[in-house]
């Protein structure tokens, strides 16, 4: 097999005609046609994955967004004598039963139930009954509800007024969000600076897996963690009265968007030719000077990309907030109070929420709007991958450096 | 004459490698940080190791949920793991099933097969990327609406005529089918690198003896990016074994007597079962210690994938320099 290169015979450079060669791979074979085709039907199930979410979620909230759900309890009462001839399905919404359970009754023990309806009702009168909480004005801005000293912003589903004010959820989850990104990008970037330019090889082997290691440690864990061990810390620390808070879950929270930030990072960091960092250091630049001022500016949309893929992972990550936060929306600005964000909220309150009521639908209309924010955030990543792509194509020549890819994502150990 | 600069008029030490005071400071913060993180990785999993492993034995991964009772009852201060171990690799088992084919497929079709530069393709990658910063939680919704209510509940109502739930509840089914939507992207991304990794000469040799494209995908590439592939099954199921928020609705269950018998039955599981015990125990003190070896149980799982994976890795690098 191994033939001198003696007698090899020499091939002038880019001898193959382009045209001829353009022609081979215009052979279509039927079988290889067909496969194609498969392939296409089935890769499209990711496209109509997307699509399918944002249907679903927005079909079961619909109601909520046209105005439709409604928690006004009327003052009408039904009179007892006439129950038993009146639609049980009405019957039913009134006393708040099954209507099987109505149907099921004799029509004297209606009439009793209805009375003892009645004069229920007749004690709680509120003003407030007449209000529908769903509606736009109420879930957006502060109301003066009865047995509250000033208009307020409240998330209250489960009172006897079901209050659904997004605003301190949306408020808790940025906070938390802030507080997250505020501990996670420096140190995420200064790392994945140090791992892909300055670290020697063999720190480099040892690093990167150790905090990829971190992308392998579930949510759940991590939310664990700053339950049993990290809050009683803080508090020891810091002496603040919410065990639980804002803080507390933002810490967490940073080290589950760490090991995306890192990898998206490194990547971009790493995509940049080589040459450039060559003819940096032999310019005279610092090897720092190198790092900041030549390469971080190359890969500028891939950093990017990661600060903006992990805000979308802190607004979105559910059971470090779950466990961390303290779960009580309190509209506050400081971080050593308890929040509530909208994921937990989703979390916690969905499995109570009895499907199609109003309650149900507002928890939909939450979780489509966080959707909405992260699928623009994520669009808005991908552009600028897809820039970072085409530019560093663009530095070196398609063949060598198309290779970053947006792996991490997900933020898996990008392996 | 003045010294040479970069842009902004600083003059440059050409002697120097480390630089003015401020830039090595710089660069002993980027280090400090890349350590911090490397490290406070190895405290966390050593905290946990630590409070966890005396738990860990094979009687308390072995022993069923109602152990430590006697009267079959189920309490979280004794409960054992084997119902939530068994929930779990089920619910990962039917979740793989489903994700590898459609993962290894959209990963073959997007780096072989699709033109590169067209409208499809361009929706289709960024589709598979989007889906892969979805938060887990607006799976959970999506399973809930989309497989139990529509489908199961269409198939309740349209199938088996009853109004009485048989799938139009949460499920097993439902549960891993939520969880292979949310790690499809997993698969597919490193399908698509596994297959990139796999030389030109290679694929171009083979069509110039002759070979069809499907021969020399069958044949030549994917035996060549096999590894890479199975790395991203396994990422798939450690990450798909972590995640509570999509399965919390659509088929965890709080409690149950019985292992899951049938698709249509829900399960106990591991990470649920860590949010159940930290948040709904009267007395935390008491279920400490149980805790910390449930978590230790979870942890070992999804980090002993992570590991298989990581050798895969290697080996199927080794592999490729020897070819």
């Amino acid at each position: 097999m191994s033939a001198s290169p003696k007698r090899q015979p020499e091939i002038p450079p880019n001898s193959f005609p382009d045209d001829l060669y353009a022609d081979l791979c215009k052979r279509e074979v039927i079988t290889d046609d067909i496969a194609g085709r498969i392939m296409l039907a089935l890769s499209t199930l990711s496209i109509l994955a997307v699509v399918l979410i944002f249907v679903f979620v927005a079909k079961e909230c619909l109601p909520v967004l046209t105005g439709q759900t409604s928690t006004v309890r009327s003052g009408k009462t039904i009179d007892p004598e006439t129950a038993a001839k009146m639609p049980a399905e009405e019957i039913a919404a009134y006393l708040q039963q099954p209507v099987p359970t109505i149907r099921s009754l004799t029509p004297d023990v209606l009439k009793q139930l209805v009375a003892l309806r009645n004069e229920e009702l007749a004690g709680s009168k509120n003003s407030d009954d007449a209000l529908n909480t769903t509606s736009w004005a109420l879930m957006l801005m502060p109301h003066q509800w009865q047995g509250y000293s000033e208009p307020a912003y409240i998330w209250q589903p489960t009172s006897k007024i079901e209050k659904y004010n997004l605003v301190p959820l949306f408020l808790g989850t940025c906070k938390v969000a802030f507080i997250a990104l505020v501990i996670a990008v420096p140190l995420a970037l200064l790392a994945a600076i140090y791992v892909s330019q300055i670290a020697s090889v063999r720190v480099r082997e040892i690093m990167k897996p150790l905090i990829e290691l971190l992308a392998g440690v579930p949510s759940v864990v991590l939310g664990f963690l700053a339950l049993i061990a990290l809050a009683t810390i803080f508090q020891s620390i810091f002496h603040y009265e919410a065990r639980l808070n804002s803080f507390v879950a933002g810490f967490a929270l940073a080290f589950a968007v760490i090991p995306l930030i890192f990898t998206v990072a490194e990547d971009a960091l790493s995509a940049v030719p080589r040459a450039h960092k060559d003819a940096a250091l032999a310019l005279g630049a610092t090897e720092w000077e190198c790092a900041w001022r030549v390469m971080v500016p190359a890969a500028l949309p891939g950093i990017f990309a990661a600060v903006v893929l992990g805000f979308g992972r802190a607004i979105g990550e559910t059971m470090v907030v779950l466990f961390a936060s303290g779960n009580s929306s309190i509209m506050s600005l400081s971080p050593f109070d308890s929040v509530r964000t909208i994921t937990a909220t989703i979390g916690s309150e969905l499995a109570d929420a009895a499907s199609g009521s109003a309650h149900y639908q507002v928890l939909f209309l939450i979780g489509g709007l966080l959707f909405l924010i992260t699928f623009t955030f994520n669009l808005l990543a991908d552009l600028a991958i897809g820039r970072l792509r085409s530019r560093i194509e663009a530095l070196a020549g398609r063949e060598t450096y198309s290779i970053i890819q947006p792996k991490a994502y997900s933020g898996d150990a990008a392996i | 004459m003045t010294p040479p600069s970069i842009d902004n008029g600083e003059p440059i030490d050409l002697f120097s490698k480390s630089g003015s005071m401020r830039q090595r400071a710089s660069l002993e913060l980027s280090r400090t940080a890349a350590w911090f993180l490397a490290c406070s990785t190895l405290l966390l999993v050593s905290y946990v190791l630590l409070q966890g492993y005396q738990g860990l034995n094979p009687s308390f991964i072995l022993s069923r949920a109602t152990a430590g009772t006697g009267d079959g009852m189920f309490d979280v201060h004794t409960a054992g793991v084997f119902d939530m171990v068994v929930g779990t690799v089920l619910l990962v088992f039917l979740m793989t099933l489903i994700v590898m084919p459609l993962g290894v497929i959209t990963g073959i079709y997007l780096n072989e097969f699709a033109p590169q530069h067209t409208w499809t393709t361009r929706v289709l990658r960024s589709a598979v990327n989007n889906l892969a910063g979805v938060p887990s939680i607006i799976f959970g919704l999506f399973g809930v609406g989309f497989f139990i209510y529509f489908i199961g509940g269409s198939i309740d109502k349209f199938v088996l005529f009853t109004t009485t739930p048989v799938w139009g509840q949460p499920a097993l089914l439902w549960a891993a089918l939520t969880l292979a939507i949310l790690t499809l992207p997993v698969v597919v991304i490193s399908t698509e690198q596994a297959l990139r990794a796999v030389p030109a000469g290679t694929r171009d040799a083979a069509l110039a003896m002759g070979a069809t494209k499907v021969q020399m995908l069958t044949w030549i590439v994917l035996p060549q990016a096999g590894p890479g592939i199975l790395t991203g099954g396994i990422l798939a199921v450690s990450r798909g074994a972590g995640e509570v928020a999509p399965i919390m609705f659509t088929g965890a269950a709080y409690y149950l007597a019985h292992l899951p018998n049938s698709l249509n039955s829900q399960f106990m599981e591991l990470g649920y079962h860590i949010y159940v015990l930290s948040t709904q125990s009267p007395n935390i003190d008491k279920t400490r210690p149980l805790l910390f070896s449930t978590v230790v149980t979870l942890l070992l799982l999804t980090f002993l994938l992570n590991v298989l994976a990581i050798v895969a890795r290697s080996w199927a690098r080794r592999k490729q320099r020897t070819d």
